[in-house]
């Protein structure tokens, strides 16, 4: 009976446990720290554990609809509305559960670790509600299905994100990195409102499904898709505007920038679901496809040039973030270019949309990874400055070896994670446009290159007299470190099984709009 | 197992089990090395020709001399590049409004 309950209203309780959980954090710190620790832990482990639970339900019976307020949660369009699903709509399909789940796993860790990497620090409170509000927004980003919820998502996703990039407020740098992260986000908040209103002018509706029905791309609707995906690219940290990702992941506290992550994949979740299910194949798909590709291109160039010649670890790993986003925006691009061309489709585009998602969640894994182990090297030795840093490898073993599970993951070294879905990636676009699949290959041994520097710089050479005390992290530091490291190199070794349980219903959920249509006017 | 790439596939467990093979090799070879080599002996120590071992800071190559040639081969690149990464507020919000409106007009023009 309560698994019956708790299953019918899983996409609500997906919300409502964490967003109870951020808003009581604060009440529990009164009582003490150790008793607000465990809320927060138990509060993220039960969003995984739902999100677990509603990924199941969905891959196993399809699309979930959850309309909020109606006499029966799949109740999406009320008797007396005129056909239009008037209140606000949870539609959860593969493609927000493969979303959903990435985001818990990623929130889980990085709480298992900020449990110490924090300790020190004051204000605690505020900390973890906000790192729980931020992962509110991603899970409202990826699971509504109403435009304007969107929108409240992506505000509450953002001011979140901005509040903890500046939560060191005792250091200039995090406060004015937090500030460009708010300003540049209320822009392109801005622009997704003004896009909304658009739509909602021409449509009377706010459903996403309801607009793609009646989508007839006149040029507000090119507007309204232009700054739609201009500016969530943005939140993505697609070049050329990803000037603000190397100012606010670096100077955010580690464990936030892992989770700054996971947030702009759902911005950039937000640029397929509007690509591929408000607009479709309404819109001309050569031309936003290659547009998609060309950001997706500069980003994997420009992100990696620029991380190499880099001196600050965690500057150094904000580019290659943006290089990363590059090779997910290049794989769904080429899917987006021949969305309306059956055959092309099926010879290799849905396998460059798989490879293209698929990097998603590897990247969540292994960037997280990577990050949190940034963050250990500055727990115990207090630098960032790769100029500054050697030897570690001698006294921080563990951090050595979750780096170089990362470092080897991102820049596409078999057997880890990051190697299957490029190489998805290259075979795929390779038939799409060779010079295309060539850079990819150029951008992963410059990748590969970069990390060796890093490698070198902080864990080899002699042991420095300067870290003669430094000692490896705490437990649960290296749990949370571990955690991802751990699927970093389950998701390598079997990567068929993911994109069979995961990925492949996710990309055809993201291509199959009229399903997407049906799942919430269907129900009339 | 393995892993469908759409033109080929990937076995990454055939690939593990070769590079265990390949572990264990490179272990039995290196099991056969100098058998004279013991820690916390003279051996450790390096030889530099009589003269003294430098500080261990001065010994560690820092990431400020790492790929100097890479830089310094793409010049002409990075002079351009790195200066467009202004940390200037302004100019983000310019490149964001500039990019918005060149995917505009190539919307608009072409559809």
């Amino acid at each position: 009976m309560i698994q019956d309950i708790i299953l019918q209203n899983s996409p609500a309780l997906l919300l409502a446990v964490p967003m109870l959980g951020a808003f009581a954090t604060p009440l529990f710190g009164r009582i003490s720290g150790t008793v607000r620790n465990a809320w927060v832990l138990l509060v993220m482990a039960a969003t995984l554990a739902i999100s677990l639970v509603l990924g199941f339900e969905v891959l196993t019976n399809g699309t979930m609809v959850y309309t909020f307020g109606a006499a029966a949660p799949s109740l999406s369009i009320p008797a007396d509305s005129g056909g239009i699903p008037i209140r606000i709509i949870f539609t959860v399909d593969a493609m927000s559960v493969f979303m959903a789940i990435s985001a818990s796993i990623v929130a889980f860790a990085v709480t298992l670790y900020s449990l110490v990497s924090q300790k020190m620090s004051t204000g605690k409170d505020g900390y973890y509600a906000l790192l729980i509000l931020m992962l509110v927004g991603i899970l409202g980003m990826v699971c509504t299905g109403d435009i304007f919820n969107f929108f409240v998502f992506l505000e509450i996703n953002s001011l979140a994100g901005a509040a903890l990039v500046a939560y060191r407020v005792d250091k200039g740098l995090a406060v004015e990195g937090g500030l460009k992260y708010a300003v540049i986000s209320t822009l392109g908040g801005l622009m997704v409102l003004f896009s909304v209103a658009l739509l909602y002018g021409q449509y009377d509706t706010l459903n996403i499904a309801m607009i793609a029905e009646r989508m007839q791309f006149t040029f507000l609707d090119q507007v309204a898709l232009v700054m739609l995906i201009v500016a969530l690219a943005m939140k993505a940290g697609a070049v050329p505007m990803h000037f603000w990702t190397p100012d606010a992941y670096s100077m955010a506290p580690s464990a936030v920038t892992a989770l700054l992550i996971v947030a702009s994949q759902a911005s950039l979740y937000g640029v397929f679901r509007v690509a591929f299910t408000l607009y479709g194949v309404a819109l001309n798909w050569v031309t936003i496809g290659w547009i998609v590709i060309i950001l997706g291109v500069l980003s994997m160039f420009v992100g990696v040039t620029m991380a190499i010649p880099q001196k600050d670890v965690k500057r150094l790993m904000a580019y290659h973030a943006v290089s990363q986003t590059g090779y997910m925006l290049l794989g769904v691009g080429v899917g987006l270019a021949v969305l309306g061309d059956p055959e092309m489709m099926k010879l290799f585009g849905l396998t460059a949309m798989e490879g293209g998602i698929f990097h998603i969640i590897n990247h969540a894994m292994y960037k997280g990874l990577l990050f949190l182990t940034a963050g250990a090297i500055f727990y115990q030795t207090g630098t960032r400055n790769l100029n500054k840093l050697g030897g570690l490898g001698h006294s921080m073993k563990w951090t050595m070896l979750f780096f170089i599970i990362g470092a080897l993951a991102i820049a596409g070294i078999p057997p880890f994670n990051g190697f299957a879905s490029k190489l998805m990636i290259y075979e795929s676009v390779f038939l799409f446009n060779p010079l295309l699949s060539i850079i990819a290959m150029v951008v992963s041994v410059l990748t590969l290159a970069s990390f060796v520097k890093v490698f070198h710089s902080i864990f080899m050479g002699p042991k420095l007299p300067e870290y003669e005390e430094v000692k490896e992290v705490p437990g649960p530091m290296l749990a949370g470190m571990g955690i991802l490291a751990l699927l970093v190199v389950l998701f390598g070794i079997f990567p068929q099984q993911i994109v069979d349980i995961l990925i492949a219903p996710a990309a055809g959920a993201l291509i199959d709009q009229s399903g997407y249509i049906e799942s919430v006017l269907g129900g009339i | 197992m393995s892993l469908q790439t759409g033109t080929g596939f990937w076995d990454p467990l055939l690939w593990v089990v070769a590079f265990a093979i390949a572990l264990l090799i490179s272990y039995l070879i290196w099991a056969r090395g100098e058998s004279t080599y013991h820690k916390d002996t003279e051996a450790v120590k390096p030889y530099l020709s009589g003269n003294a071992e430098p500080e261990k800071g001065e010994v560690h190559i820092r990431a400020g001399n790492m790929y100097w040639g890479f830089t310094e081969a793409l010049k002409g690149y990075y002079s351009r590049v790195v200066p467009l990464h202004s940390g200037i507020l302004n100019d983000y919000v310019l490149w964001f409004i500039a990019t918005a409106a060149l995917v505009l007009v190539i919307v608009g023009v072409i559809g």
